[in-house]
Formats: C-alpha cells, sequence, structure tokens
C-alpha cells in the first residue's frame, strides 16, 4: 500500500509513538456517511460521557428513531434539513493509531467543503449505498479523490440490510466502483460490505455478512502504511516573507520538500539569484543548528543583500524548479459561473500569485457522468484541463515531480474558485538558473538616498491624450533635478518607439506595454531613481498590475482634465485625425478610459498653472515619504 | 519531526500568512491556555516579538488571577496590548438565554473594538475539538458586515490556500490552533515552558478545564496539579472540555446562535 501517511506522534504523557492518519469519508448524500462516523467512534469508545443519551434525548424531541448522524451533524440547520453541510473533524483510536476522521458533505451544493475536507486527507472511505448503487456524486468524488493526490481509498459498501445483505449485489457494486477507480488509476484497498446502522462489518464480521473475507473498516484504516516523506525530494521553501524586526534580514517560509542547512548554497527561483544560507534563525534559541526538513517553518539568513520577494521560491542550485509564464494544469471548478477561454484569473502557487489568461480549455468534464462537454467550458463542479499564461513568470514544478509545488488555487474577486495540478511546465527562454548570476548595485539604498534626499518611487501620471501628463512630467523632472534628485522621464509614446515598439494597441499589448514601463520604473525606482511615468494607461486593470509591481514605491496622479479641454489643445492633432476615422484604437473619444478612483492626487489642468500643479506633486510626495529633508533610516522602507 | 513540531510549523505558517495577506490584524487574548500557546507561537512565528496588537475584550467578570496574569505577562511579553471593555447587559439580545446572553457581551464588545481600530483580521484560538460548531470552521474564516458567519456560505479552503480579501468593512477570524487538541495545548505548554494560570491545576479536589467569565464557569472534579497529571486525566476523561461552561448548555443551539452572531 502506499497511502500518504506521516507518522506523526501524538502528544501522550508516557511517550508512546502512535502514528496519526487522516481519512476523509465521502460519497453520495445520504449513502450514510455521518451514520458510519457515529458508529466507528461508538465502537472504538471513542464517544464523550452523556453524548449517547443527548443523541437519544435530540431523536425523542424529533421524533424519530435514534440518529447516530446527529453526533456530526451539529448544526441546527443540519439537522432540520438532514444532511451534512460542512465538514467536521473529529478523533479515534484504533489499535496502532490514531485516526482524525474528516467527515465531508455527499450533496452537489456542497462540493467544495466535501474539497476542503479531502485535500487534508491521507486517505479516504468512499461509502456507497447497497441499494441505490453507483451515484453521479460517487463517481464525482471517486475523481476528484484522484484529483488532490489521494491515492489509496477503501470502499465501504453500506446498508447491506437493505439488500438482505446479498453477495451478489454487494459483488456488482464492488466491480462498478472498482473499474471506474481502476481507470482513475486508484486502486480500492479494500471494499467492505456493512450497515452502518447496526454496525455489521464496521468493527466486526457478523454472521450475517458470513460470506465476507475481507477486512472490516476498523482494520482497513489500522492498517495503512507511511508512503516515501517529503523529504526525500527536492529542497522547496516558497518564501512566505520577508523580515527585518532587528538587524537580521530573515526570510521566512515553511519547506515543503527536502531540507536545507547552514551553508547550503541555494537559488532564488524565478530570477535565479544565487546565494549561501548563512544561518537558520529561531526564537527563543537562535541560531539553530543541524538540517532542517519538511514540513518546518523556518526563517533563514543569507550571505548577501539580494531582493527577494514572496512568492519566490528557494532551492538547491542544481535542483531548481522551472520558471515558466505558461502551463497547463488539471483543475477543478467550484465557482457558479462556468470558466472559459479567455477568462481573467488569478492564480495561486504556494505564496505566489499572478494574474493569469485561460489560454485554452481541453477535456472539460462532468466527472459524475465522464461525459466531455462539447462546449468547452468548465461548468460549476467539473474539471478539465487549461492552458494557462501568467503575467508574472513563476516558478513550479509538474505534481509527478513534486505534490507541494505542484498544485494551485484559482481566485475570482478575492475568493478561491477552483484549484488542481500543474501537469506540465513551458519552460521560458532563459538558460539555467545556474548560469545567470545577477549582479546586484554596488551602492546601498541609503547612499543613493542620502546624495539625493528622496527615496525611489514611481510617480505614474494617467489621463487622457492631451490633459497635460508630459508637460507636468517634464516640469517635475525639471524641479526634481534642480533640487538634487534624481528623477528619470518615462514616456510612454518615447519607450514605445524602442522597448515597446514589437507591441501594437490591442488590449492585451496594451497591458503588456504598461507592464513593462512599470516594470523599468521599479528597477529604476529600487535603485533610488524618481521614475515620472507619463502614460495614458486607460485600463484600470493595467494600472492595478503597475501598482502591484512597485507595490509600496507606486504613487498615481490622475490628471483629470475635461475631455473637451484636452480635444481642443490637441497638440498631436491625434483627436482630429480619430474624429475623421483616421487613428484606430484611440483613447479620448469614446468612453474607454478608466479614470483611477483612489489616486494618490487629482489635477485639473485647465484651473491650475504648470507651476501650481508641480507644487502640489512635490508636496503629495512631501507627505507620502518620498521627498525628505532629514534623512531617515531606509532599511525600515525596503 | 513530532507531532508537536508539526503543529507548531502549521500554526507559524497560519500566522505568517495571515500578516502577509492582511492590513491590520490583532490578536485575541482571552487570558486562557489556547491563547497564551497562540502569543507563544505567534512569537515564534516572527522571531521574538508580537508585530501586531493584543486585544483583550474584558467583560470585567475575570477571575482576578487572569487579571493579574495578564498585567505581569503583558509587560515581561513586551506586548502591545489594548484592553477594551463590553457593553452592559441590557444592551444584549434579551431573546438568549441567561448565560448565553452575558457572554453576547463579548460579542458587542468586540464588534466595538473592531469599529474603533477598523482591524481586517482578528486571530482567535478557537479549537476544532472544543465544540461541534467550531469543529466546521475554516483557517481564515470570513465575517460579515455585522460581524456574523454565514456557516452556509464558507469559501472553499485547501492546500492551505486561504481567502484572505474580506469585503470592505467586513473581516477575516484566523484561526491558527485550529487543528490542536486539548491535550496538545498541555503538552506543547509543557515542552515550552510556557506560563499558566494556576486555576487550571486541582485545589481541594477541582480545577478550570476552560476559563471564561467567574459566573458563568464552573470548575470540574480533578486531583490533576501538574501539567503531567493533567495530560493523564485527559486520556481517560470522558467529560467534555467545555462541561463548565454554562453557555454551551442552556438550549441545544444557544453557542451555535452564539456564533453565527460573531462570537468566538
Amino acid at each position: 500500500m502506499n497511502m500518504l501517511v506521516t507518522p506523526t506522534s501524538p502528544a501522550t504523557p508516557n511517550g508512546t509513538t502512535r502514528p496519526q492518519v487522516r481519512i476523509v469519508i465521502v460519497g453520495h448524500v445520504d449513502h450514510g456517511k455521518s451514520t458510519l462516523v457515529g458508529r466507528l467512534l461508538h465502537e472504538t469508545g471513542s464517544l464523550p460521557e452523556g453524548k449517547l443519551e443527548m443523541l437519544k434525548a435530540v431523536s425523542a424531541r424529533r421524533g424519530m428513531p435514534f440518529e447516530w448522524s446527529f453526533l456530526l451533524d451539529a448544526l441546527q440547520t443540519e439537522r432540520d434539513q438532514g444532511i451534512t453541510i460542512d465538514t467536521t473533524q473529529i478523533r479515534f483510536r484504533t489499535n496502532s493509531r490514531d485516526i482524525v476522521l474528516i467527515d465531508a458533505p455527499g450533496h452537489a451544493e456542497f462540493l467544495r467543503n466535501m474539497i476542503t475536507g479531502a485535500s487534508q486527507a491521507d486517505g479516504a472511505v468512499l461509502i456507497i449505498d447497497a441499494l441505490e448503487g453507483v451515484r453521479d456524486q460517487t463517481r464525482r468524488h471517486g475523481y476528484l479523490l484522484h484529483l488532490l493526490g489521494v491515492k489509496q481509498v477503501a470502499i465501504v459498501v453500506n446498508k447491506m440490510d437493505r439488500v438482505d445483505f446479498s453477495a451478489d449485489r454487494f459483488k456488482a457494486i464492488s466491480d462498478e466502483i472498482s473499474a471506474h477507480l481502476n481507470g482513475l488509476g486508484v486502486t480500492p484497498t479494500a471494499v467492505i460490505p456493512i450497515s452502518a446502522r447496526d454496525g455489521d462489518g464496521v468493527a466486526e464480521r457478523t454472521d450475517r455478512i458470513g460470506w465476507y473475507k475481507g477486512p472490516t473498516v476498523v482494520e482497513a484504516l489500522d492498517g495503512l502504511e507511511p508512503a516515501r516523506p517529503l523529504e526525500a525530494l527536492a529542497l522547496r521553501l516558497p518564501v512566505q516573507a520577508i523580515y527585518k524586526f532587528d538587524d537580521r534580514r530573515i526570510v521566512a517560509g515553511r519547506i515543503e520538500s527536502g531540507s536545507l542547512i547552514a551553508g547550503d548554497e541555494i537559488v532564488i527561483m524565478p530570477a535565479g539569484k544565487i546565494a549561501k544560507i548563512k544561518t537558520v534563525e529561531s526564537w527563543p534559541v537562535t541560531p539553530v543548528a543541524g538540517r532542517q526538513g519538511a514540513g518546518r517553518s523556518v526563517g533563514i539568513t543569507l550571505d548577501r543583500e539580494l531582493f527577494i520577494e514572496r512568492g519566490d521560491i528557494i532551492a538547491h542550485a542544481n535542483a531548481a524548479p522551472r520558471e515558466t509564464r505558461r502551463l497547463r494544469a488539471r483543475i477543478f471548478w467550484l465557482h457558479d459561473k462556468p470558466l472559459n477561454k479567455g477568462d481573467q484569473l488569478l492564480v495561486r502557487c504556494g505564496p505566489k500569485e499572478s494574474r493569469a489568461t485561460v489560454v485554452a480549455i481541453e477535456k472539460a468534464v462532468d466527472p459524475g457522468e465522464l461525459s466531455s462537454s462539447e462546449n468547452k467550458a468548465i461548468g460549476r463542479n467539473h474539471v478539465g484541463e487549461i492552458d494557462i499564461s501568467l503575467s508574472n513568470p513563476i516558478a513550479t514544478d509538474p505534481y509527478t515531480e513534486n505534490p507541494r509545488t505542484g498544485r494551485l488555487v484559482i481566485e475570482v474577486s478575492g475568493r478561491i474558485a477552483g484549484g488542481g495540478l500543474v501537469l506540465s511546465v513551458d519552460a521560458g527562454q532563459r538558460a539555467e538558473p545556474v548560469d545567470i548570476v545577477p549582479v546586484e548595485s554596488a551602492l546601498r539604498l541609503d547612499e543613493r538616498s542620502a546624495r539625493y534626499r528622496h527615496n525611489g518611487a514611481v510617480v505614474w501620471l494617467t489621463g487622457l491624450p492631451a490633459s497635460g501628463k508630459s508637460t507636468l512630467a517634464r516640469a517635475l523632472e525639471r524641479r526634481l533635478f534642480t533640487n538634487g534628485g534624481s528623477p528619470i522621464l518615462l514616456d510612454g509614446d518615447t519607450l514605445r518607439a524602442g522597448l515597446n515598439s514589437d507591441l501594437g494597441f490591442s488590449a492585451a499589448d496594451r497591458s503588456e506595454n504598461i507592464r513593462r514601463l512599470a516594470e523599468v520604473a521599479t528597477h529604476l525606482a529600487r535603485n533610488g531613481h524618481i521614475a515620472i511615468v507619463a502614460a495614458v494607461s486607460p485600463a484600470r486593470e493595467d494600472r492595478a498590475t503597475a501598482r502591484r509591481i512597485a507595490d509600496t514605491a507606486f504613487r498615481e496622479i490622475h490628471v483629470a482634465t475635461p475631455a473637451e479641454v484636452c480635444e481642443e489643445r490637441d497638440p498631436k492633432g491625434h483627436y482630429k485625425k480619430a474624429r475623421a476615422g483616421a487613428l484606430a484604437s484611440f483613447t479620448g473619444i469614446g468612453n474607454d478610459y478608466e479614470a483611477p478612483q483612489a489616486a494618490e492626487l487629482v489635477i485639473d489642468t485647465s484651473k491650475r498653472t504648470v507651476t501650481e500643479a508641480a507644487d502640489e506633486i512635490e508636496q503629495m510626495l512631501k507627505t507620502s515619504g518620498v521627498l525628505f529633508d532629514e534623512l531617515v533610516d531606509l532599511a525600515a522602507n525596503i | 519531526m513530532d507531532h508537536l513540531d508539526q503543529l507548531e510549523a502549521q500554526s507559524i505558517y497560519i500566522f505568517r500568512e495571515a500578516f502577509a495577506r492582511l492590513k491590520k490584524i490583532a490578536l485575541l487574548w482571552s487570558l486562557g491556555k489556547d491563547s497564551n500557546v497562540m502569543i507563544w507561537l505567534a512569537r515564534k512565528a516572527f522571531f521574538g516579538r508580537m508585530p501586531f496588537p493584543a486585544l483583550h475584550v474584558d467583560t470585567g467578570k475575570k477571575f482576578p488571577e487572569m487579571y493579574r496574569f495578564r498585567d505581569h505577562y503583558g509587560k515581561e511579553w513586551d506586548l502591545d496590548l489594548r484592553v477594551e471593555p463590553c457593553p452592559p447587559i441590557d444592551a444584549v439580545d434579551p431573546t438568549l438565554p441567561p448565560a448565553a446572553r452575558s457572554a453576547a457581551r463579548k460579542t458587542e464588545g468586540l464588534k466595538m473594538a473592531l469599529g474603533k481600530y477598523g482591524f481586517d483580521g482578528l486571530i482567535a484560538g478557537i479549537r476544532r475539538d472544543e465544540e461541534a460548531t467550531r469543529a466546521k470552521e475554516r483557517v481564515f474564516s470570513p465575517r460579515g458586515l455585522e460581524g456574523n458567519w454565514d456557516v452556509r456560505d464558507q469559501p472553499p479552503e485547501f492546500w492551505d490556500h486561504f481567502n484572505a480579501s474580506p469585503p470592505q468593512g467586513a473581516h477575516l477570524r484566523i484561526h491558527p490552533i485550529l487543528h490542536w487538541t486539548e491535550a496538545d495545548i498541555w503538552a506543547y505548554t509543557k515542552r515550552e515552558n510556557i506560563p499558566i494560570i494556576p486555576l487550571y491545576l486541582a485545589k481541594d479536589g477541582k480545577r478550570y478545564r476552560s476559563l471564561g467569565d467567574q459566573d458563568i464557569t464552573n470548575p470540574v472534579n480533578s486531583t490533576a496539579s501538574t501539567i503531567d497529571e493533567i495530560l493523564i486525566e485527559l486520556e481517560q476523561t470522558k467529560v467534555p472540555e467545555r462541561a463548565g461552561r454554562a453557555l454551551d448548555h442552556e438550549t441545544e443551539d444557544a453557542f451555535e446562535r452564539l456564533r453565527v452572531a460573531g462570537y468566538l
């Protein structure tokens, strides 16, 4: 057997070591999951005092026969509707191990709860009603277990009392579900006939199932074995945060696989920067000696100052994950609105997030019916394979190489809407990271700021064509320079003549144009300069991306000159051409400019002189910590 | 890694996610064994300091030992301690049974503190094994604008990916020790030598397993006067942890009603 069981020793005063196994119970609604759980707790002597009496009283009050499932269906609404809404976790012990039972709801409506429960499990029990047989939800759950990486599944055929404990009926169901799971590459560890209500086959083989020679449910759970530990895989330490609470600069995260020790040569992906681990920090005693393995939440310091950010992955230099802007994933979809080709999403791969576009959808399937749908959209509770293009490069592994880093979730409107496994990674055009050793600046930020008397910043001027962005940008550039600062003008049109000359004016090209402007500006800001960007940047989403890239360095100024004034000015003759139909994709005529909702500053150049406007910008840069008179400790702002 | 190491690593991961993904968080410090372990874990996560406030929503009815503990360790641990009062009992839903109504003051106090500081995340020390509705919690649990918990519409949460974007004005409850048990808490308290309030240890055949307000918390029969003895007692007892909490037992759904309304 190959159960993904982590052998751990729960806290006991006498120091005995008992493996802990997490088991999820899944299956179609009303096939008896909660009843089986109640029965298991009872048979293993795990019920708290008074619970049985309480359940009897609750059942009697409702005028119902005794109901085991009330034990877990603790919520009033659940009792009233007779369904389990959410996952519950409950513990009990078999002879050799501690079991954490995760009770997952079977109702199709609550598939997200089933996945929430099942994603934490080492193994699963899939329950089937002997009378009803294999149902849609049974197949769907089987498929999702497979997708979540739960490889070993024990099948329980419940309510055998309803079919007179018929061995033939049992065999028919056993054959059907085994064929289904085998088709997915999952081999059931056991198929067990039971009656959860009466206890047959749960902890004991009763006479009524005398023809059955296999294990009971308790025996099946008792026989789980550990799999290959994650420590045996290559090191993956996704960065959760960088802390600088004192003179240490600590890179914090959880080791997802592999292990590390002070002195290791590491590479930081996707940038491919190389460093050495100086110390492993901890509290109350620090530094920590010895090798730290998978599962540990650690903090490390490096032998050099590198720019590292949340979501980067630290690996050993000879076994780094692949860096990519494109990947293929097998996902399940939980959102009400189907997933379509062209949809824009937020993808999370560990702590790393990136905007993404669905480039292609293959094999959209309802796992309940196992039929491929024609329209190539992935509906709610369906699964599919998709190609994703990412706006930021991420470092990841195919799940077959690393189950921990080879998975992702998809967010829509701030809420997880789906998730899945990375099937393949389309490696970028880069050289092998071992060959890239980016050179850090010879200067420290505080050296630059001491000279310029300002922090690095990205000052982003957005507004309609002819609203006055370039004029203002140039005035600001002159003023900052006169005061001894280091401003650099990045005019959208100017950069389109060179760096961005491969881009057109489609929405995608415009997004890429803004992204590159933001990347260049951010690089300058990180080196202490004030990058002044003047670009129409009509799409709110694109400006949000720019803000994400530049992060705390970003200051947005909306040059909110009224459209009539802009058209009247028309210094480049663009409005005139556009009115004449000679300029396609021109922002300004029509409604495609999305004004900022929360810019750091709004300026109407029809009501301000250039000097007044520059004053306002300068004031804003002062109050928001970019310009300063007194030198400050810049380390706190890194 | 043993079992306690695993629990610790998972909790630290959750703390760091909360700190990275939310803007303004606070830790709810009830002074009890669970929240003391939480503060310890937070200091592990952030290398000796807790970079956000500890919020004590004070009913004014805690045991004197608890107030002494708060004042002493609030200083010793260098916490940014905020003590916030609760409204009087007549400001609370009169249809609740008496003990639950008394406890609901805390929900109101919590809402007032939320409004005052504008926290978008509150770290709370609830555990799944304490109580059946808590067992159904998410690690990052969204609350409505009124602080209410919509159990029927909880977002999916899997592979340690948490939903961390509360709607404007709403907040998240973050539960870094949801996966711990009562026995885990004691074993860890012992291993790490975390200070405790002496009320947890048996005196004259009684001890408190769970500490709340004086008037609605009762001790259980026990002779366990050390943490080792508590651990042995927990191995053998079938008395639930919150047996001494009156509010859990007044009506079948009293506790659920409180939680849906925003109670911990």
